[in-house]
């Protein structure tokens, strides 16, 4: 195996205790030999002072003394595990407490989502909220994780009858790769090995997945986007003339001797290198950090971006978001905030409340006159200066905004831009 | 048509890289914490890259807590002169002379949480807005917790429970006069990415990372360097042995690992086949469960 030449894959989990999840984790951290002895060991030791009669894997990831206190999980937590074909970040998130705005964060930066079901319940209302944040946030893909089948007897009816039940719903939501397995995370059926019990299974393992789905189409790579992140002036002898644009690849593939477009000032150049650290990049794609130079000298600054003359956002300083509220302090029209979109950052306000959804049955809810914590929400933004964006299901970069209180400068919404 | 795929350590460098220079913009005076350890050498050179062919536009901050390996002092200032980037040091010695800490007593007596106070002062000093780490979310149970861009009040106290929530890779570093920010730009990276990426890049180490002859003292199952700093107890004796070091702090906190293994290739396979935590030797993790998170709060790294 060449450990360095593999992919990386973000997934989410989403699901309580009782559906098993940290059974899941600890089995996939477990059999890919990500668990270390010591950790083990203080885990083993953890749960027997709290009188336990088996070992309680979720204190692996609840890691805060009030988690370990309450025996719950407050906070986004992530766990990292290998194996000889990717490497995988799990953001684990809690099923208590601020459980939208917690699934919404892990959600943002994930390719693939994990919905855990309890064979023995089928579809609960939390398996709606699952299914609805993940296509909300555009998660590509998601896995259902029919789970505890040893309890109903490995049983296809039962697992099939789950499977269409979970279809009919998500039919209405447009997650375009939706895969179901049945499995057993405490026994480990299909979860990296191959279930003995479920022979009417043809389908593959969750580890094998994981391994193999097809990740590399998850950016955009159609349409060019080059948010500036600072400008690069060396100030030395030999760097005189050097002005270098510093960030990272948000969308399409950019190569030297490209015509670009340079957003607000609307100024044409054409690129004369991309390069990191002195190496020269020929082709330079999402999500990729790098130093881009120009043919002709441009004033370009923070905030500003670089595109494809004949394919430019959407440029406008009013936005309509799909908004999830992250602040205990709920919010009226008429609110002035700061956003932050790629790396440009403005005034602005929230001019109108349209719609609150109710995410259990995705029903609109009209006439709303405050946003409380974890809400879902349509708004409308005027910003003090132009944006320059993409529909969020276009580009996950270039179409989400973070919405800042003024006066705390706490982060209070998460947009996604319609 | 070639595929347009990034393999994991280009993408863990590249969002180490986008944070480095978010670090840059939106902060007035950044420092980059740099302990002499190898993820602090990393995060050195990518802050490199970063600017390359610019200069690292901010200083390094050591706290040297007069406990440290003399291979790492040497180092450091091998590496500041190198880059031409400022170095400053805050002292912990000066922090007890002045009397704003009071050393440990004892034989397990260290000046590790004394560090609080003496990172604490120079922040106050140079006025710093926002102080980056090596730390890594793997690491340590309270530090899977981190955000990136993680928030001190104005008495520089973590409140984990009330953590700005981070989304996409919008980072938001704007504070009220007085807090700080700490920041972790290798916070996704795990041992393993670590030396891979040191082995893939090049990078140079101190030799206290490679198998080296030493006279140390095991004390608790820990192998402890001995050094003037330790003071041995009863029954304890000095013993010659053939070790390396996994993570590096101060000389008698640091735990060793018995190891042959003296070039990159060979630690990576002893990585692969180890079955505990690199911090797993270190004497100040194991002083409580949460002895991490603890510390955090009143303003660890």
């Amino acid at each position: 195996m060449d450990y360095q030449d593999i992919e990386l894959l973000r997934f989410t989990t989403a699901g309580s205790v009782d559906d098993g999840k940290s059974t899941l984790i600890g089995r996939l951290l477990y059999d890919s030999k990500s668990i270390f002895q010591d950790q083990l060991d203080a885990v083993e030791e953890s749960s027997k002072s709290k009188g336990f009669d088996y070992v309680d894997l979720s204190l692996l990831t609840d890691g805060l003394k009030s988690e370990r206190e309450q025996g719950i999980t407050i906070d986004v937590a992530y766990r990292y595990f290998a194996t000889p074909k990717r490497k995988f970040i799990i953001a684990d998130t809690p099923g208590h407490i601020q459980y939208t705005r917690n699934m919404v964060t892990g959600a943002s930066t994930a390719n693939l989502a994990i919905i855990l079901i309890d064979a023995r319940k089928g579809m609960l209302e939390q398996t709606h909220r699952h299914a609805f944040i993940a296509s909300l946030l555009r998660i590509p893909h998601a896995i259902v994780c029919i789970n505890k089948m040893d309890l109903v007897d490995y049983s296809e009816e039962t697992y099939n009858t789950i499977v269409s039940d979970f279809k009919s719903f998500s039919s209405k939501l447009g997650i375009k790769d939706i895969q179901f397995i049945p499995i057993s995370a405490l026994n480990g059926d299909n979860v990296v090995n191959r279930s003995e019990n479920m022979d009417w299974y043809q389908g593959s393992t969750l580890m094998y997945h994981l391994e193999t789905v097809h990740i590399s189409s998850d950016h955009n790579l159609v349409d060019c986007r080059f948010p500036i992140q600072s400008v690069i002036r060396p100030h030395t002898l030999e760097n005189q003339d050097y002005r270098g644009f510093a960030g990272r690849i948000d969308g399409g593939v950019f190569k030297p001797g490209d015509k670009v477009k340079s957003l607000p000032s609307g100024f044409v150049s054409t690129i004369k290198t991309i390069e990191l650290n002195g190496e020269q990049i020929s082709e330079a794609f999402a999500p990729m950090s790098v130093t881009m130079t120009l043919e002709d000298e441009i004033d370009n600054s923070r905030g500003d971006m670089i595109v494809r003359e004949n394919n430019v956002p959407e440029i406008s300083q009013d936005l309509e978001v799909l908004v999830t509220w992250m602040s205990t302090k709920p919010i009226q029209a008429r609110t002035k905030v700061v956003i932050k979109h790629t790396t440009n950052e403005s005034i602005g306000m929230v001019k109108e409340l349209k719609y609150k959804i109710d995410i259990n049955t995705l029903h609109r809810i009209e006439g709303i006159d405050r946003l409380e914590m974890n809400d879902i929400a349509r708004m409308s933004i005027r910003t003090a200066k132009p944006v320059f964006y993409d529909a969020y299901k276009k580009n996950r970069q270039t179409g989400s905004i973070i919405i800042i209180d003024e006066q705390t400068n706490e982060t209070i919404g998460a947009g996604m831009i319609i | 048509m070639s595929n347009y795929v990034i393999n994991h350590l280009k993408e863990l460098e590249s969002e180490a890289i986008f944070v480095i220079r978010e670090i840059a913009a939106q902060f007035e005076n950044p420092v980059l914490l740099f302990s002499g350890g190898k993820d602090s050498i990393l995060l050195t050179h990518l802050a490199k890259k970063a600017f390359f062919p610019a200069k690292i536009p901010f200083p390094l901050v050591h706290i040297d807590t007069g406990h440290n390996f003399p291979e790492t002092i040497a180092f450091r200032d091998q590496l500041v002169e190198k880059l031409g980037v400022k170095l400053i040091v805050g002292s912990v010695q000066e922090s007890i002379d002045k009397g704003r800490a009071k050393e440990e007593t004892g034989a397990d007596a260290s000046r590790n949480s004394l560090q609080i106070v003496s990172l604490l002062d120079a922040i106050e000093e140079y006025k710093v807005d926002a102080a980056m780490g090596g730390a890594r979310r793997d690491e340590e149970k309270a530090r899977a917790k981190e955000r990136f861009f993680s928030h001190r009040d104005e008495f520089g106290q973590w409140d984990p429970k009330n953590q700005r929530p981070e989304l996409w890779n919008l980072f938001n570093g704007r504070k009220n006069y007085g807090e700080h920010f700490r920041v972790f730009p290798i916070s996704n990276w795990t041992e393993m990415d670590v030396w891979e990426y040191i082995k893939l890049e090049n990078i140079d180490l101190p030799s206290l990372y490679f198998s080296h002859q030493r006279d140390c003292v095991v004390r608790d199952g820990v192998i402890l360097a001995n050094s003037e700093f330790i003071k041995l107890k009863e029954n304890e004796e000095v013993v010659n042995m053939t070790i390396r070091y996994r993570t590096c702090g101060d000389m008698p906190i640091t735990g060793a690992v018995e190891s042959e293994a003296d070039n990159l290739d060979k630690i990576i396979e002893e990585i692969a086949t180890t079955r505990t935590t690199e911090r797993g030797g270190r004497a100040d993790d194991k002083r409580a469960e949460t002895a991490m998170e603890d510390r955090k709060k009143q303003g660890y790294f």
